[in-house]
């Protein structure tokens, strides 16, 4: 019988271990990861399956009109990027960043696996390995594992949510927490210390660190206002972290709703006020951080793309190729990436989906190498031909 | 203080237990049977079911309906919603929303919309209701085995409150469509959720219809009328087709292909809900059927059939080997270990096609399994935040005056009642659960429970030191309280946080 019992094990879990109290380690710690100039990886995963034809619109495409005729964009009212791709218009707060070409779009991307479950689609992508079910960790865990750093922070990962998520699951080391202001133990200290020699004190150098550099003070900068809603909540914890210099390189959110099966809406709607808020999360995020961004690449990422044409509910079923967006600094936007397969007849996939040019696993390979450094790609993603001919050269 | 640590078994569970011969002391098997089939154990409750005899308790469990619930229920009785009807509540809670939105003027804001609801109709109180009754009953009911297995159904057809007319369904989705059929059969508990208006809205069902060309003859006319010119464009929604097929019943590899998915979806074109003016209950409109000829799963409809074709269909998931296979599996996932032995999930799947999915007759096959017994699965299973802190709010014999800041607080925890937005529901496994974080929202909630200053829970500080707390700690963990020679309180707190006390 095989019981899992990994659990106690994991350094990210309850370690049964009891650790001595060493106090001094955890100030070695924090001084050891308050080194200005690491870099940061931000991913922000679509949960739910948004519809990227309606998010980054070819509107040079007749097709695109055809199937969609009562939730397209119009030409006239996208936010033109190349004269054939544009922008739905509730990303108004993020397009400067075309102008400015801090911001690129990776179209007709995804996961090759054809489940359009959102479960699987989004456990594959999570794992890095798609149509593999066993896999046991997520993808940036390993990228964390393999980028092995006696300096690293214990801070070094986080998840804004209050699981950790699939893709950082591991030995990573990430920590998931929903606000970083109320991360530690609030008793007695004498209950700490219990806790800490129950569970080991790997548990608790997060807390401590935090505690120390007190990120939640931070008041957003450059005149940045965060939508009150949880992703602007997230991605300014996020900030906070990054500009109180705790050593962090890898932090995820998620934000969900973008299941669009019925009323999805075109320039307005549903969609477009999801966007909108998912649009101003992300500004209000790149303003805040203002020169700290040339250290920052942000990604976002949804499990499977939507059908081309709409449904009986002027909405959209589950398909497959999505878009994806690049932000931040050493990116080289303004222009969308990617071989564009066309919404012709004929050129979809099974004869209902926008067909993938580009594997996902193509775009992290390339975030992970250029911004963290991480050299051996090969246990990120196996059984993969990680192969950097494949990279779309978004980063400079 | 008295505790349950008499044993140096404890320890092995650190190391690495070999498939023994080691069996269970019947103190731990009254403790493993109120973690596994209970909410846990309040002071005394161990003692008590040595006294019945764990496999009697177990049997009594197994009927709840032979179980008085008196206490719980004169509890429930201040909640009015509770006994509404569907329609009841529509009108009195959703209907105000639906008046407010037709009176509103062209740039009213989200905030004068709610203005225009009278307090007392909001929809939130339907949910806090509900939500106040799980916790209640999860706390003090004594039909404890029912109300883990309601979380287990509730979870596995999950239905998602936050969206749209969902919030005013649930109540009568848990009362008429759940909790009567989880000790009957499979097939009347999936019919059910299929015919319920919370499903039926929540995956889209309502709104699918047969496209066009394939509609019966001068029924375009109706769907006109019926739903305005939206409904023009009207055509299939897969949503339901899949996640019945995906989720309900074979599981993601019950070897059915996208083709089946759509097919299905054709099947269930007309498995609507009524306006929530007329009250929003079950409907098979006709008009919405697609009336053509199609082929599930290689089963084939000829043109011209009707709602019985659903029906069929359900009877077939309902008796398929993949879905025996699939509801054996999550039940072994509950109940036994995150990654159940393949024997027993075998062994429970065939008794569920034995007994023609017969559901008291499949936990039983669970509970009765030497895996459910064996030493291996003691404690091997994390509780997830809703069992964790209604067994640590009964492990402190806490009395709930008001379920509500508990309810807020399986939020911060990540398992909101009726709050997993996909229909997946929550995990079933500790690696959902388990992390830095998690772990210090746990930590705070043990030490505020312990010293009475949880909001809504009343725990009698000056009983802490002689009763027992139900866990048992290893030798080590007992070792580091003792320690500290903290006063009953924290060292209460510090039980209700340990490792021990996460698992099951």
């Amino acid at each position: 019988m095989s019981i899992d019992r990994r659990f106690f094990l994991k350094s990210s879990g309850l370690a049964l271990v009891a650790g001595g109290l060493l106090p001094n380690v955890f100030v070695k710690m924090a001084n050891a990861a308050t080194t200005k100039g690491k870099k940061t990886l931000v991913a922000i995963f679509q949960r739910g399956a948004v519809d990227g034809l309606n998010v980054i619109v070819p509107f040079g495409e007749k097709a695109y009109y055809d199937a969609r005729p009562t939730i397209a964009v119009a030409r006239d009212q996208v936010i033109n990027i190349d004269d054939f791709f544009g922008a739905h218009p509730s990303l108004v707060s993020i397009a400067p960043y075309f102008k400015d070409k801090s911001l690129a779009v990776v179209h007709a991307v995804g996961s090759p696996d054809t489940t359009r479950s959102h479960f699987d689609a989004q456990d594959f992508m999570e794992s890095g390995t798609p149509g593999v079910k066993t896999t046991e960790d997520g993808f940036l865990s390993r990228a964390l594992v393999c980028k092995h750093d006696q300096t690293a922070s214990p801070l070094r990962a986080v998840a804004l949510s209050p699981a950790l998520p699939r893709i950082l699951s591991g030995s990573g080391g990430a920590v998931a927490m929903s606000n970083i202001a109320q991360f530690g133990v609030q008793g007695a200290a004498d209950a700490q210390s219990a806790f800490e020699s129950m569970y080991g004190s790997a548990s608790f150098e997060a807390t401590k660190i935090l505690k120390s550099a007190a990120p939640a003070k931070l008041q957003p900068e450059n005149g940045a206002v965060y939508p009150n809603n949880q992703l602007g909540n997230s991605l300014k914890q996020i900030a906070q972290l990054i500009k109180s210099n705790v050593g962090l390189e890898v932090a995820f959110t998620d934000v969900s709703g973008w299941d669009t099966h019925a009323g999805e809406g075109g320039a307005q709607g549903q969609l477009a006020n999801n966007l909108r808020n998912f649009s101003d999360a992300i500004a209000a995020f790149t303003k805040d951080l203002g020169s700290r961004m040339s250290d920052v690449v942000l990604v976002t990422m949804s499990e499977f793309g939507r059908t081309v044409r709409e449904n009986g509910n002027r909405g959209t079923d589950h398909g497959h190729a999505n878009v994806m967006l690049v932000l931040g600094g050493g990116v080289k936007g303004g222009k969308v990436y990617g071989k564009w397969p066309g919404l012709g007849a004929g050129q979809l996939f099974e004869n209902r989906d926008l067909a993938i040019t580009t594997d996902f696993r193509d775009v992290f390979s390339e975030l992970l190498a250029k911004q963290l450094g991480v050299g051996t790609l090969k246990t990120v993603f196996p059984s993969y031909d990680v192969s950097p001919s494949k990279w779309r050269g978004v980063l400079a | 203080m008295k505790r349950l640590m008499t044993l140096p078994l404890a320890l092995l569970l650190l190391t690495g237990l070999s498939s023994s011969d080691a069996k269970l002391t019947e103190r731990q098997r009254a403790l493993h049977a109120l973690n596994r089939l209970a909410f846990g154990a309040r002071p005394g409750d161990v003692d008590r079911v040595m006294q019945i005899g764990v496999d009697q308790w177990i049997d009594q469990q197994l009927h709840p309906e032979s179980i008085p619930d008196r206490d719980v229920d004169a509890r429930l009785a201040q909640y009015d919603t509770l006994k509404m009807t569907d329609s009841q509540i529509v009108a009195k809670y959703y209907m105000p929303i639906v008046e407010a939105r037709k009176a509103r003027k062209e740039n009213a804001t989200q905030e004068d919309l709610r203005k225009m609801i009278p307090p007392d109709q909001r929809p939130q109180r339907v949910v806090a209701e509900l939500n106040s009754q799980r916790i209640l009953r999860a706390a003090g009911s004594d039909r404890q085995l029912n109300e883990v297995m309601v979380d287990f159904w509730m979870n596995h057809f999950n239905v998602f409150a936050g969206k749209g007319l969902d919030r005013v369904l649930l109540t009568s989705y848990e009362r008429d469509t759940i909790r009567p059929h989880i000790w009957g059969k499979f097939e009347d508990l999936l019919m059910a959720t299929a015919k319920s208006p919370a499903m039926l809205f929540y995956l889209d069902n309502a709104r699918s219809v047969a496209a066009p060309e394939n509609r019966p003859q001068r029924a375009q006319r109706f769907i006109e009328q019926m739903a305005g010119n939206k409904a023009k464009q009207g055509g299939l929604n897969e949503n339901y087709a899949r996640e019945i097929m995906e989720l309900h019943t074979l599981g993601v590899d019950g070897g059915y292909t996208q083709k089946d998915v759509t097919e299905l979806a054709r099947v269930f074109t007309g498995w609507s809900i009524t306006r929530p003016e007329e009250g929003a209950e079950f409907r098979f409109r006709p008009a919405m059927h697609d009336t053509q000829a199609k082929s599930v799963l290689g089963v084939r409809f000829g043109a011209g059939g009707g709602i019985e074709e659903g029906e069929k269909m359900i009877h077939i998931l309902a008796h398929s080997p993949a879905t025996a296979h699939h509801i054996a599996l999550q039940l072994c996932q509950r109940l036994v270990a995150d990654n159940p032995p393949k024997a027993l999930v075998d062994r429970v799947a065939k008794r569920f096609l034995q007994t023609d999915g017969d559901l008291r007759e499949t936990v039983r096959a669970v509970i009765d399994s030497k895996e459910f017994w064996d030493p291996q699965a003691y404690r091997a299973k994390v509780k997830s935040p809703f069992e964790y802190a209604l067994s640590a709010v009964r492990a402190v014999g806490g009395t709930v005056d008001n379920p509500l800041p508990l309810a807020r607080e399986l939020q911060k925890m990540g398992e909101p009642l009726y709050g997993a937005q996909p229909p997946t529901g929550y995990s079933d496994k500790a690696d959902a659960w388990m992390n830095t974080g998690a772990l210090m929202n746990r930590l705070n909630f043990a030490l505020a429970l312990a010293s009475n200053k949880m909001p809504g829970v009343r725990v009698d500080t000056t009983k802490l030191g002689t009763i027992d707390i139900g866990t048992e700690l290893t030798a080590e963990t007992k070792k580091t309280i003792e320690d500290r020679h903290a006063d009953s309180v924290t060292t209460a707190g510090l039980i209700l946080g340990s490792p021990e006390f996460q698992r099951q």
